[in-house]
């Protein structure tokens, strides 16, 4: 049985336009024209007990918006929400107790205390025991390689321990539901793959469920198995990422470095020249075909090196709305 | 057990956190316990001229008023309608929104915090004030102190849902502060900051009566000065006050809430 249920979820805003100038600022205060902005359209999913779920798309797709409505903070305009038995806007207790929210560039955590005092302010509102949330804390601080960084001042953290100290404050409660918006945005490499590894970890130790949104292709790769793209408040795609990749993607990335350079009409046949710079190659080639290809190009000239992989799949999503794919 | 989403163990851990957060915040506070020396100017003022006869209030008897005005605002000070709409813009309020606990109840806890940490300046101020005016000390009751302090409190409470109540115009409009600022004249003129209420003519004093404003400074003051007041329409009107603004915060708030749409988040 899913444990997010979302049917024809709608959410429409309405906007007040207003033209440049002074007689647009007039005619905005004397006669302000109102539009409706559909940010979700009709959006359908349900997702499983323990599913760790990446949610894609570009900016302003609607991704933000929608999980603001699987947790409650904003009313559904049509449709309906069922998440953990609850619906969402109702905000009951029993539903807050078992989600939580985390969004990479807000923040809950008291900014000129120390994490633990938040944190104790966390258990006393969930109603946590000080014996368990101090193990809670020991273990989540061990997962997240927190510990002198939980009594410094919130505003003396780096940008990668600070993220690592909310994660912590959000997750104090152990939610069956993590909603997440951007948990790696602005981390460096390493703080990203450290949260990534958390995520991971802490999924399979609790069974918990994950919503995922992400600028980084990594997190999605590294963490989710499905996702769903959406795309202009729709929702373009729901299934496995290697489908979407696939669908994304129907060639692969081949890069040559040459012995010596070569003529760009002796790449004719092996797949879409995108590249040629001196010995440095770089080829399009349809992913059924990719070994012959392969063994073909080693075959005819002097390879230095070849290297395969995907193109970035936030190209991939751009062009593929670019060119009116979906 | 929880009442209105509150234990004692939630009380105690979010005041003992909103204290330490706002002792980091004391030399800020210090001067905010400073600024609030207007008593003290009105004081002067009144002292300086014939018109304090019509008060019917002796030197001493109008020094104990305005210094008993002075910590009645120092302990009533309300400031939600500015935090929350900050809160808000910046869309901090979405965890707030998402805990088992009404945000309310976390602005309640900054302001006694604050109140906690503005006691030792505003205990400096009156003994440099007692210094500068021996005549006029005094120590009122215990039974009086507590009835002051009960009063005071009251005050507290009508100032802090009226402006939750204002507070909550933010779900509607991003600068509902604006609104407080229009309340700011008829709360000095009336509260009894500038001048005791009998300092004002009659039909003034009976409308004031009919507003919140003269149990916010004036009833409490006297109280704590020692001065003849009508206990039980003093306490009956706070009450009163407090009764009808609490479902209004609650109801609008509710409303507010449908409304929200995480702005700035």
């Amino acid at each position: 049985m899913a444990l997010i249920d979302v049917r024809g979820l709608s959410k429409t805003y309405k906007v007040a336009d207003k033209q440049p100038g002074f007689a647009g600022t007039l005619r905005h205060f004397l006669q302000r024209r109102y539009r409706d902005v559909a940010a979700v359209q009709d959006v359908s999913f349900q997702i499983a007990p323990g599913e760790m779920v990446g949610f894609l798309g570009a900016n302003g797709a609607g991704k933000t918006t929608t999980l603001k409505m699987l947790c409650g903070l904003i009313y559904p305009s049509d449709g309906d929400v069922q998440v953990a038995g609850h619906r969402p806007q109702r905000r009951q207790a029993e539903f807050l107790r078992r989600i939580t929210l985390v969004m990479g560039q807000k923040q809950q955590l008291m900014w000129d205390l120390p994490p633990l005092d938040s944190l104790r302010v966390n258990a006393a509102v969930y109603g946590i025991p000080d014996d368990v949330a101090r193990r809670r804390t020991s273990e989540l601080a061990d997962l997240l390689e927190l510990g002198e960084e939980l009594t410094r001042p919130v505003r003396k953290l780096s940008l990668g321990q600070r993220m690592k100290a909310e994660l912590l404050a959000a997750l104090l409660h152990e939610p069956e539901v993590l909603f997440l918006d951007e948990p790696t945005l602005g981390l460096d490499v390493n703080a990203q793959s450290r949260v990534r590894q958390f995520l991971a970890e802490y999924n399979r130790r609790t069974g918990a469920t994950v919503l995922l949104t992400s600028h980084y292709m990594a997190d999605i790769t590294a963490l989710c198995q499905r996702v769903l793209l959406i795309h202009q408040g729709r929702l373009f795609h729901d299934g496995p990422l290697e489908v979407l990749a696939d669908q994304l993607a129907p060639e692969r990335e081949v890069h040559l470095e040459l012995e010596r350079p070569a003529q760009s009409d002796a790449f004719e046949g092996l797949g879409r020249l995108e590249r040629i710079e001196g010995c440095e190659v770089r080829l399009l080639v349809p992913r059924d075909q990719l070994t012959i290809v392969v063994a073909q190009l080693l075959e005819r000239f002097p390879v230095r090196d070849l290297d395969v992989k995907d193109p970035p799949i936030e190209e991939l999503i751009g062009g593929l709305f670019r060119q009116g794919r979906v | 057990m929880r009442i209105f989403g509150l234990n004692r163990r939630i009380i105690r851990v979010l005041l003992g956190s909103q204290y330490a957060h706002m002792l980091e915040y004391r030399a800020e506070i210090a001067l905010w316990a400073l600024s609030g020396v207007l008593p003290f100017i009105m004081l002067s003022v009144w002292s300086g001229s014939e018109a304090r006869l019509g008060l019917g209030l002796d030197g001493v008897a109008l020094d104990r008023y305005f210094l008993s005005a002075f910590l009645v605002r120092q302990f009533s000070v309300v400031w939600v309608v500015y935090a929350f709409e900050e809160d808000a813009l910046l869309g901090r309020l979405s965890p707030y929104l998402l805990q088992p606990l009404h945000p309310l109840w976390r602005y309640v806890a900054a302001h006694l915090g604050e109140q906690l940490t503005r006691l030792p300046f505003a205990a400096l101020i009156a003994a440099v004030f007692f210094v500068a005016q021996p005549q006029a000390f005094w120590l009122p009751s215990l039974g009086g102190f507590l009835l002051a302090w009960l009063a005071t409190w009251l005050a507290f409470a009508i100032a802090f849902l009226f402006q939750s109540l204002i507070a909550a115009l933010c779900f509607w409009s991003e600068k509902a502060s604006a609104l407080e600022r229009l309340q700011f004249i008829p709360f000095v003129f009336l509260s009894g900051l500038l001048a005791p209420l009998t300092a004002f003519p009659p039909g003034v004093r009976a409308l004031a009566q009919w507003t919140p404003f003269p149990y916010l400074i004036d009833f409490p003051a006297r109280l704590l000065a020692g001065q003849p007041v009508d206990l039980i329409a003093g306490f009956a009107a706070q009450l009163a006050w407090v009764a009808l603004l609490l479902p209004l915060v609650l109801l609008l708030w509710r409303a507010g809430v449908r409304r929200y749409s995480a702005m700035g988040a």
